[in-house]
């Protein structure tokens, strides 16, 4: 018998497969192509303290083996998720992840502190988003920075604390052991990248932020690399994110020491895309006579 | 539950006028396609991850097992589907959207540009009713004999003259004889067709970039009058009080 079940501080996933944040919304449309219960757990869509409509202009644009975004967090605020997407989320009989953006450390800490009083399992703080007080400079990118807004978040949660890393971090193992110093108790990685793309009739920028995000299999490579050195630096549990688009992915960024992993824009070529991961996990796992994944866990 | 992606068998795909293909496709067992005027499928003709997303196109038509569609040559992801040849297979999602308001009354008035003629013989055969077509194109018609099919009247425009008028469709549109209007195409024409309209019921057909198809990533919203609104999900039919809001 396998047994794919993971245990990450304390909260039981069915499986290691994670739908990531933004690209799932709140589990609705999915659940029409197949029963939410089967995922190890679901990241939100980013939630902010008050509502967002997010950016103008172009929002997506594809590129060789990805996409770039620029949706600008629109979403329903923390009370809007909580009156109209908690509700359905909570009968799935799924691990439910809340993540949380913000431009300010009083912004994230109310927040959080509104999320305490709720039935969500987790909470997954997404540092890159750019911090307006500290002149555009983003909480994911300074290992410093970020130690402060997780300390102050760290101190209201009452829930577990997942910190969601940027790969556009200076330093991402810095960064990872600053985080976790600051009482992270996981931490998620990657987010998207900085990136852009221009239109050469019109010569301007595709996107009105002129920088967007990446993501895709495209960046698979990097945050593979970047799941193994920080898997390496750190002692808590590692979700690891970043073009994973079928079972092998998956395995790999296991074995570079992830514990769960989290498919992203991957729902977007295949809705039921998690599913044949989760199949495809457990198939190797018989295959190679792997009873439990904590034995490939890290193992490169 | 709804399917997922499935694989659909090629039956043709011709290159009906320059850059503008007819593609007719079964699924393998013997199922119907399902689907409203005005509701899009996603199609991938790829196996590997580049494109890496799927194309939306609207349904043309449904005819028994078989479902077509009407697309135009722009980039990557229509160029391999203009590639395949009866007998390939392609993965379809859908049908996705809301579709036409088919419960309607009074005179009724389709407008398309180029290929925003897509969507529209499926919508005249659903409707069943006294339909007047008025359709636009840039230098060469296509689709004329199977509109007359189902339609009292046909006008045509072409801005070389090649057929029809010489010029815009929407110089000889006559919007004092209808009370409902259907339009797809370029957006300036829709919001001229809209302008030329006031008070009379606008459905118009809208197009953005896509990324799921179903309401999930929120890549394809537009402003509306009534708040963001996603093209995939609550469109891409929108009334065009909806869209065409100025503050
Ligand atoms: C609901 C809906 C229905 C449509 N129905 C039809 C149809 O019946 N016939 C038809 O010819 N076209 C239709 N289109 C437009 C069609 O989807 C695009 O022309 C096509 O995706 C272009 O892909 P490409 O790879 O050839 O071009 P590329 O420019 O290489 O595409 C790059 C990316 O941009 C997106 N994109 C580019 N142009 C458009 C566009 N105009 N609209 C949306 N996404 C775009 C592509 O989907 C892709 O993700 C429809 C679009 C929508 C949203
Ligand atoms: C359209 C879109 C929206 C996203 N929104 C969020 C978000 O709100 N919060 C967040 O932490 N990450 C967000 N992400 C990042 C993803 O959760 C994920 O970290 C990233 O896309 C890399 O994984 P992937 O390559 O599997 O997509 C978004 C990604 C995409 C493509
Ligand atoms: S394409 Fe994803 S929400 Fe419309």
């Amino acid at each position: 018998m396998i047994e794919t079940k993971v245990n990450i501080c304390e909260v039981e996933f069915k499986n290691p497969v994670i739908a990531a944040s933004g690209t799932f919304g709140f589990g609705r449309e999915y659940s029409e192509y197949f029963p939410l219960s089967r995922l190890g757990g679901i990241s939100t869509k980013g939630l902010t303290l008050e509502k967002r409509e997010g950016n103008e202009g172009i929002r997506i644009y594809e590129t060789t083996g990805g996409l770039l975004n620029s949706i600008g967090l629109q979403n329903p605020g923390i009370e809007g998720f909580i009156r109209e997407e908690l509700p359905f989320l909570e009968k799935q009989d799924t691990v439910i992840i809340a993540n949380v953006g913000g431009s300010t450390i009083e912004d994230y800490v109310k927040a959080v502190e509104k999320l305490n009083e709720t039935s969500i399992d987790m909470i997954e703080l997404n540092i890159s988003c750019p911090n307006v007080k500290e002149g555009g400079m983003a909480f994911g990118i300074k290992a410093e920075t970020a130690f402060e807004v997780v300390s102050q978040v760290r101190k209201a949660c009452k829930k577990p604390l997942i910190v969601k890393l940027s790969p556009n971090a200076e330093n991402i193992v810095n960064m990872a052991k600053s985080c976790v110093m600051a009482g992270a108790d996981a931490l998620s990685l990657v987010n998207t990248f900085s990136a852009m793309a221009i239109d050469i009739k019109s010569r301007k920028p595709v996107f009105d932020n002129i920088i967007a995000g990446l993501s895709g299999p495209c960046i698979k490579p990097i945050a593979l690399r970047m799941v193994y050195e920080v898997s390496r630096a750190v002692d808590v549990p590692i979700v690891g994110i970043g073009g994973i688009t079928n079972y092998k992915d998956a395995i790999e960024f296991i074995m570079a020491g992830a514990w769960a992993i989290q498919v992203g824009s991957g729902n977007f070529i295949n809705p039921n895309i998690s599913i044949e991961i989760i199949e495809g996990i457990e198939k190797f796992m018989l295959d190679e006579g792997i009873k439990n994944l904590e034995e490939i866990r890290g193992i490169i | 539950m709804k399917a997922g992606y499935r694989k659909a068998i090629v039956n043709t795909n011709a290159e009906i006028a320059s850059n503008i293909f007819e593609i007719k496709l079964s699924y393998p067992k013997d199922e119907n396609f399902q689907g409203q005027p005005g509701q899009f499928y996603m199609l991938k003709a790829w196996e590997a991850l580049d494109p890496f997303l799927p194309r939306p196109l609207s349904i043309s038509n449904i005819v028994g097992d078989t479902i077509t569609f009407l697309y135009e040559v722009k980039g990557r992801g229509t160029q391999f589907i203009s590639k395949l040849h009866p007998g390939h297979t392609l993965e379809l999602l859908g049908p996705l959207g809301n579709g036409f308001d088919l419960n309607i009354e009074g005179n009724i008035a389709i407008i398309s540009g180029g290929i925003g003629i897509a969507p529209m013989i499926y919508l005249m055969k659903s409707l069943n009713k006294k339909v007047d077509f008025y359709c636009g194109f840039r230098d060469e018609a296509y689709y004329i004999d199977e509109i007359k099919g189902y339609v009292d009247s046909v006008f045509v425009s072409t801005e070389n003259g090649s057929l029809g008028h010489k010029g815009f469709i929407t110089d000889i549109f006559t919007p004092e004889k209808y009370d409902v209007i259907f339009t797809c195409g370029p957006l300036a024409m829709m919001e001229k067709v809209w302008s030329m309209c006031k008070g009379k019921k606008v459905y118009m057909s809208m197009e953005n970039r896509m990324a799921c198809g179903i309401g999930a990533c929120l890549g394809c919203t537009i402003k509306t009058r009534y708040g963001i609104k996603r093209v995939c999900k609550e469109g891409p039919v929108f009334s065009g009080e909806e869209v065409f809001f100025y503050d």
